[in-house]
């Protein structure tokens, strides 16, 4: 037992001695989380803040300059031309110039002040149709206001409204960011364990060294340990660099435990390392790897929840989903880092990404010695 | 270039060429795993992102906390309960509604106060919305639902004799090219970007790579063939699994999702050859300058498939990132071919967002295939 455990010991360092010798792998390890980290976290989020429009302005009133004035002071739109032809509008929009082209007819002013409601078109480029919701919902929240203005200002009782206001819990501004920045620790070291484990399986395989491994007093299962333990420990490397830019840079506030974290954590690199030595036991060689890991990869990442909500799934899908150690991550990651929640309330996440690591691990290893024999 | 070659009969440079690429479509299609990213991994991701991936939220569990009894209240909360974007159903009290949000069971609370009615009244009545933020994205459209439930209700009492709340001024919206703000629209063709990526990228960054580590590069240099057409030969047989991937999709967008195709094919075609040449050069030129195929697939994860899935505009609106953040998107081909895909299915040919475009997606392959050989030429001195 204790000679099976120096001979992994061995093993782990002779492994991340090969990774984190040469300059270059350490710096393709480190360097391009801390990176992405950034990049992603001012990305990835629905919000708009530059919205470029046009607006064909034919009432040049009192009143319509002060909704133009209210969207330009919004910070959100940007004015980028006004347009008087008809076809103008079309051709903002074509040439992606304009994303929205309001239109005020001509008795915009003259309807207001008679108590009449006037409208007002709105045409938004519909190529991207979220971020043409968006806008448009913008936009409505600025003419809302412009309408409590304008009510307030000339009397016109108001109808007895209804009010909804919201509350968030655990990010009150509700920022995009404040989500996905914790989720990366789970999107971005998966690709990073499968690609790394079933690289370095693959290498040894293509360079024969792993015949030479045989010939020692080594089993499969601690060659497959010495694969698998370096990898984790990389994982770990990269998920702290992570944490750190979230709190340090992004300073998102942790609310949870950091053992719970990386309990999570440590469960969820080993069943994607369990995962990356699956797809070793299958590639012959490195190029099979890469290609392999990526059938995984690209799954794993669009049915885990993080850029689009699991709820909206088909039902065959979101059982797929029950397979995928990244979706109870992500949902571990937002749980302790915002929510602030303890082991009790993780075991939904924690019990399953520890039965995949055995899985795969399992599988591996029987696939692993076969191949071998 | 040291001197003039000698001059070939042109016969000669054509049969090398064919020799090779004849050598190379072998081991491609010999090797299942070119065959399941070529071929397995598009049909995938159609079906992932077709099917799968939506921003359309339907059938929201909701909590409906009802501390007022009358039956202005209890009308807007069956109003609650009657929208399709909701499931939503009444629970006791507050504290309830918490234990259900906490577990995960409900995706918000709805509480409609002790004085609602009297104080709507008043002209000041209010609901509350407590959202979970931990999904920041999907806490903003279940808001956005529960505010359309809201101001229906209200307009609907309005019309029981009450004066409208909204106006006076109105927004009549159209959203051009998308009318029923079908989100398959803009997945689909942003989908063809990430398996162009992942055909010419990655089938191609260990390639060059292989051959510098087996030392059979070397041996290639002391036959008559040529860097050119050793990287040409490199580059034929992805470009015909890339423009299979491209058929696949395009089928599935028009047929299986009916995303209409406005602009015309030919340019589509034009637009696609040109990006699939940038992503397999891209891919050829990671490979030939790292030569290790355990470093070339870690960058060319980080340089062309991440950038293809977060920088090129076709989820995230690029307009709206910080200025570095926005300068950087210029670097990376992905956002290009993204204004040409979104352009051509659903606009049609605007040539003034084509043209230059496309001008750019050539000079980029223009330079990267250049960079490729010159860094392949290098070594043999």
């Amino acid at each position: 037992m204790f000679q099976s455990l120096a001979r992994v010991w061995a093993l782990v360092v002779k492994e991340l001695l090969a990774v984190l010798k040469d300059p270059r792998g350490r710096a393709t390890i480190f360097v391009p989380p801390a990176l992405q980290c950034l990049v992603f976290g001012y990305v990835a989020t629905f919000d708009l803040t530059r919205v470029p429009y046009a607006v064909d302005d034919r009432d040049r009133s009192v009143a319509s300059a002060r909704l133009i004035h209210d969207l330009d002071g919004s910070g959100v739109f940007l004015r980028v031309a006004e347009t008087a032809r008809p076809d103008g509008a079309a051709s903002l929009i074509d040439d992606r110039r304009a994303l929205l082209v309001i239109g005020i007819d001509q008795d915009f002013q003259r309807r207001l002040e008679h108590g009449q409601a006037a409208a007002i078109q709105a045409l938004a480029d519909g190529r991207n149709s979220n971020t043409a919701a968006t806008a448009l919902g913008y936009l409505n929240t600025i003419v809302g206001r412009f309408n409590a203005d304008w009510r307030a200002a000339h009397g016109g009782a108001g109808p007895p409204a209804v009010r909804l206001t919201t509350r968030s819990w655990y990010n009150e501004n509700l920022e995009t960011r404040w989500n996905i920045v914790p989720s990366l620790v789970g999107a971005l070291t998966i690709g990073e364990m499968l690609l790394v484990t079933a690289m370095a399986v693959a290498r040894e395989r293509e360079q024969g060294t792993i015949d030479q491994l045989l010939v020692t007093p080594f089993r499969p299962s601690e060659i497959m340990a010495g694969k698998a333990i370096p990898a984790v420990l990389v994982g770990f490397g990269q998920s702290t660099v992570i944490l750190l830019v979230a709190q340090f840079w992004f300073r998102i506030p942790f609310a949870g435990s950091y053992l719970d974290l990386y309990a999570g954590i440590g469960l969820f690199l080993f069943a994607a390392t369990g995962a990356g030595l699956l797809v070793s036991a299958f590639a012959r060689s490195m190029q099979q790897a890469l290609l392999f890991s990526f059938l995984l990869i690209m799954p794993f990442t669009l049915l885990s929840g993080l850029l689009t909500p699991l709820s909206n799934m088909p039902r065959v899908l979101q059982a797929l989903t029950l397979i995928n150690p990244l979706r109870y991550m992500i949902d571990l990651a937002q749980r302790t880092y915002l929510e602030g929640q303890g082991l009790a309330q993780l075991t939904p996440d924690l019990a399953p990404m520890g039965l995949i690591a055995l899985v795969t691990l399992t599988c591996a290893a029987v696939i692993f010695k076969g191949r071998l024999a | 270039m040291t001197g003039p070659p000698p001059r070939r009969p042109s016969g000669g440079r054509l049969a090398r060429l064919v020799a090779l690429t004849v050598k190379e479509t072998r081991q491609v299609y010999r090797d299942p795993s070119f065959i399941a990213v070529g071929l397995v991994l598009p049909v995938i991701l159609i079906l992932l992102f077709g099917y799968g991936l939506s921003l359309d939220v339907r059938h929201v569990p909701l909590a409906i906390v009802l501390e007022d009894s009358s039956p202005d209240a209890r009308d807007l909360a069956s109003s609650f309960q009657l929208s399709p974007y909701f499931d939503a159903h009444l629970v006791g009290s507050m504290e309830s509604g918490r234990t259900l949000m906490l577990a995960g069971r409900v995706d918000g609370v709805i509480r409609i106060p002790p004085d609602f009615s009297r104080r709507r009244a008043q002209g000041d009545g209010e609901a509350q919305l407590i959202v979970s933020g931990a999904d920041a994205n999907f806490a903003r459209i279940v808001q956005g639902y529960a505010d359309g439930v809201v101001a229906n209700w209200t307009a609907q009492h309005a019309g029981r004799g009450e004066r409208p709340a909204a106006g006076p001024v109105l927004v009549e919206d159209r959203v051009w090219f998308n009318n029923a703000n079908n989100s398959a629209y803009f997945l689909v063709p942003g989908l063809i970007v990430l398996i162009m990526t992942l055909i010419g990228a990655l089938l191609t960054a260990l390639v060059m790579a292989r051959e510098w580590e087996r030392g059979t590069l070397e041996a290639l240099f002391v036959t008559p063939v040529r860097v050119g057409e050793i990287i040409a030969s490199k580059v034929i047989p992805y470009f015909g699994l890339g423009m299979l991937g491209l058929a696949l999709c395009v089928v599935a967008a028009r047929f299986l999702f009916g995303v209409p195709l406005r602009g015309s094919l030919a340019a589509l075609v034009a637009a696609s050859v040109l990006y699939l040449l940038v992503a397999l050069a891209l891919g050829l030129f990671i490979s030939s300058t790292l030569k290790s195929q355990f470093v070339a697939s870690l960058v060319t994860v980080v340089v062309a498939f991440l950038p293809a899935l977060m920088l090129s505009g076709f989820l995230f609106d690029l307009r709206s990132l910080p200025l570095v953040v926005r300068l950087i998107t210029y670097v990376f081909p992905g956002r290009y071919y993204v204004a040409l895909l979104q352009t051509l299915f659903l606009a049609g040919d605007v040539w003034p967002v084509i043209l230059p475009n496309m001008a750019v997606l050539a000079a980029m392959a223009t330079v990267l295939f250049s960079l490729t050989r010159l860094v392949t030429r290098k070594q043999i001195a």
